[in-house]
């Protein structure tokens, strides 16, 4: 995902004004940009704080910036910074900064708590004048790439730090400003999922066809700003809605969007939202054995489907 | 226009006044009635609570009416007790949140570089603002990468909000500091106009690292019950201590009439 995102900025790099700011993490891609536009690619050290400031600098000078490194350090260490520099700026400025922050959830499962990301969703959708994307997948990151370097404002770009598999043919302009698909038609509930549980939710549907139970996803991409109406819309088609993000809930990401969306609409559909308890994981596994351990693997998420339909 | 306002941080505004009049009046290339003139010479204020200086300064050369300097901090107003770039012109970055001005200048004078511009980047911070982390992380790469179109000013008045800066968390020594970071030091009385004027040439002749003129101010410079008075860090003058202090300048004890 991040080298699928990468190598379009790198593209897009050839024809446009576009600088790159590192906070000190590589891939192959990036040393292939560092390469051909050394003037336009710096790697910052590990200084967060300067980063996002130095960004806004560059921005008000009229560059596209983009900002990458790994999620949790970029979203957290320097939010402030992000606060005054970006959000409250670009509420008066066109200024077209984004942050590539790469280590979604606990993408960087056996690294440990230190940098597992669960707290940005909430945190970036809170600060006025910023977009918050969530692709889960390559197609989604080439449109976003695109639509990033054209489109003015502070953007925040949540990328897994594993590579995913595609679950888009392709995906029209329109279709991204409108911030979700709904990827699965199902008929009396549906999951909401962001990201790398989006993949999750699909496999979860897959093994219950076998019940006859049909159950849509939807895989929301686009936090903020998104077509709110049309999301709506959709969720009325259901009778219950689980949301399923790799962050922590009732913090203000996916399920507190679902939430406050069915809310501002009269809806009192039945609702269940999973993701991490209010509670740090100090377990060193993988993924999948963090997922169980927070009850988010798929037999915990099939059991929640179940007693919902119950 | 802090004793209008009712509240404000007249220490810290007095002892930068030098050093702006020196830029403004003498060394900075700037239009009022272009604020956003691709070549002009880029000023931050990173000690934020310092505007009412910077206010005076833009004011007397035209970037608003010298009658809104009494607006500073009124409802409806624009003049708000930090610098707001996105409303005031001549104002080049929103501060007010301590140690960012020199992360944000380091990305003008980046692009002044690589767009071939002749403007320089001048960065004003306070001799507190430099105990956060922030300053450090900008010093080290402006240095790395040879900055030498950035110039930054330490106002250093000695006090912080709740005391002496040498009590809290000493900075000193400051000059060794930043050289030891790989920028060019100059110390100098920060209130005498002729030493502002010959580092900030000084300054423009530096090549291959940036500069930064560490100056030593008095907080509260020009009014003697305000002079290395922390009281006066963020509170405004009565009306009697006004007039004393009017008196003082030689200004006129009317408020209105002073302008």
């Amino acid at each position: 995902m991040r080298d699928i995102f990468l190598e379009e900025v790198y593209r897009i790099m050839k024809r446009e004004d576009i600088f790159f700011l590192s906070d000190d993490f590589g891939s192959p891609v990036l040393d292939q940009l560092r390469r051909d536009f050394p003037e336009r690619f710096v790697n910052v050290g590990i200084a967060e704080q300067n980063l996002i400031n130095l960004a806004a600098g560059l921005a008000l000078e009229g560059w596209t910036v983009y900002a990458y490194g790994i999620a949790a350090f970029l979203s957290m260490r320097a939010y402030e910074q992000v606060r005054v520099n970006l959000a409250m700026l670009s509420q008066w400025r066109d200024i077209n900064v984004n942050l590539v922050a790469v280590g979604a959830g606990v993408s960087y499962d056996v690294s440990g708590p230190s940098h597992h990301c669960l707290e940005d969703l909430g945190l970036m959708r809170m600060l006025p004048n910023m977009t918050v994307f969530s692709p889960s997948d390559g197609i989604l990151c080439e449109e976003i790439a695109d639509y990033t370097a054209k489109a003015s404002g502070p953007k925040y770009i949540r990328l897994d730090g594993k590579a995913l598999p595609n679950l888009y043919k392709g995906i029209g302009a329109e279709e991204l400003k409108c911030g979700f698909s709904e990827i699965r038609r199902g008929e009396k509930l549906c999951i909401v999922a962001t990201g790398y549980m989006t993949h999750r939710a699909l496999a979860a549907c897959e093994s219950l066809k076998s019940e006859i139970i049909d159950v849509g996803v939807i895989d929301v991409f686009l936090l903020k700003p998104f077509d709110e109406g049309k999301l709506f819309e959709t969720l009325e088609r259901y009778d219950g809605i689980v949301t399923l993000e790799e962050g922590f809930v009732n913090k203000g990401g996916l399920d507190g969007l679902i939430s406050s969306l069915l809310e501002k609409n009269g809806s009192r559909k039945s609702l269940a939202a999973l993701g991490f308890k209010d509670a740090y994981t100090f377990d060193v596994g993988n993924r999948e054995y963090l997922h169980r351990l927070n009850q988010l693997d798929e037999e915990s998420i099939l059991r929640t489907i179940k007693s919902m339909l119950d | 226009m802090i004793h209008r306002a009712g509240s404000g941080h007249p220490g810290g505004a007095l002892s930068l006044v030098e050093i702006l009049a020196e830029l403004y009046a003498r060394r900075m290339r700037f239009d009022p009635e272009h604020p956003d003139w691709p070549d002009r010479d880029r000023l931050i204020l990173s000690k934020g609570h310092g505007v009412p200086a910077l206010y005076a300064a833009l004011a007397w050369y035209g970037y608003f009416p010298k009658e809104e300097l009494l607006t500073l901090r009124r409802t409806d107003g624009r003049l708000e007790g930090h610098p707001d770039r996105c409303r005031v012109p001549g104002i080049e970055a929103s501060t007010g949140s301590l140690g960012q001005g020199l992360s944000i200048g380091i990305g003008h004078a980046l692009s002044g570089r690589l767009d071939q511009r002749t403007y320089r980047t001048f960065v004003i911070l306070g001799d507190g603002e430099i105990q956060e982390g922030q300053v450090w992380e900008a010093a080290l790469f402006a240095s790395a990468h040879r900055l030498d179109n950035l110039t930054a000013f330490i106002d250093c008045n000695g006090f912080q909000l709740d005391d002496a800066v040498e009590k809290i968390l000493s900075i000193e020594p400051v000059a060794e500091k930043w050289e030891s970071f790989g920028w060019a030091v100059r110390e100098i009385d920060g209130h005498s106009l002729g030493e502002i004027e010959e580092a900030i040439r000084w300054a423009d002749g530096v090549r291959g690292k940036p500069s930064v003129i560490v100056a030593r101010t008095v907080k509260g410079k020009g009014v003697s019950f305000m002079e290395g008075n922390n009281d006066f860090h963020g509170r405004a003058p009565t009306d009697e201590e006004f007039e004393h202090a009017m008196k003082e300048l030689g200004a006129h004890p009317e408020r209105e009439a002073f302008l």
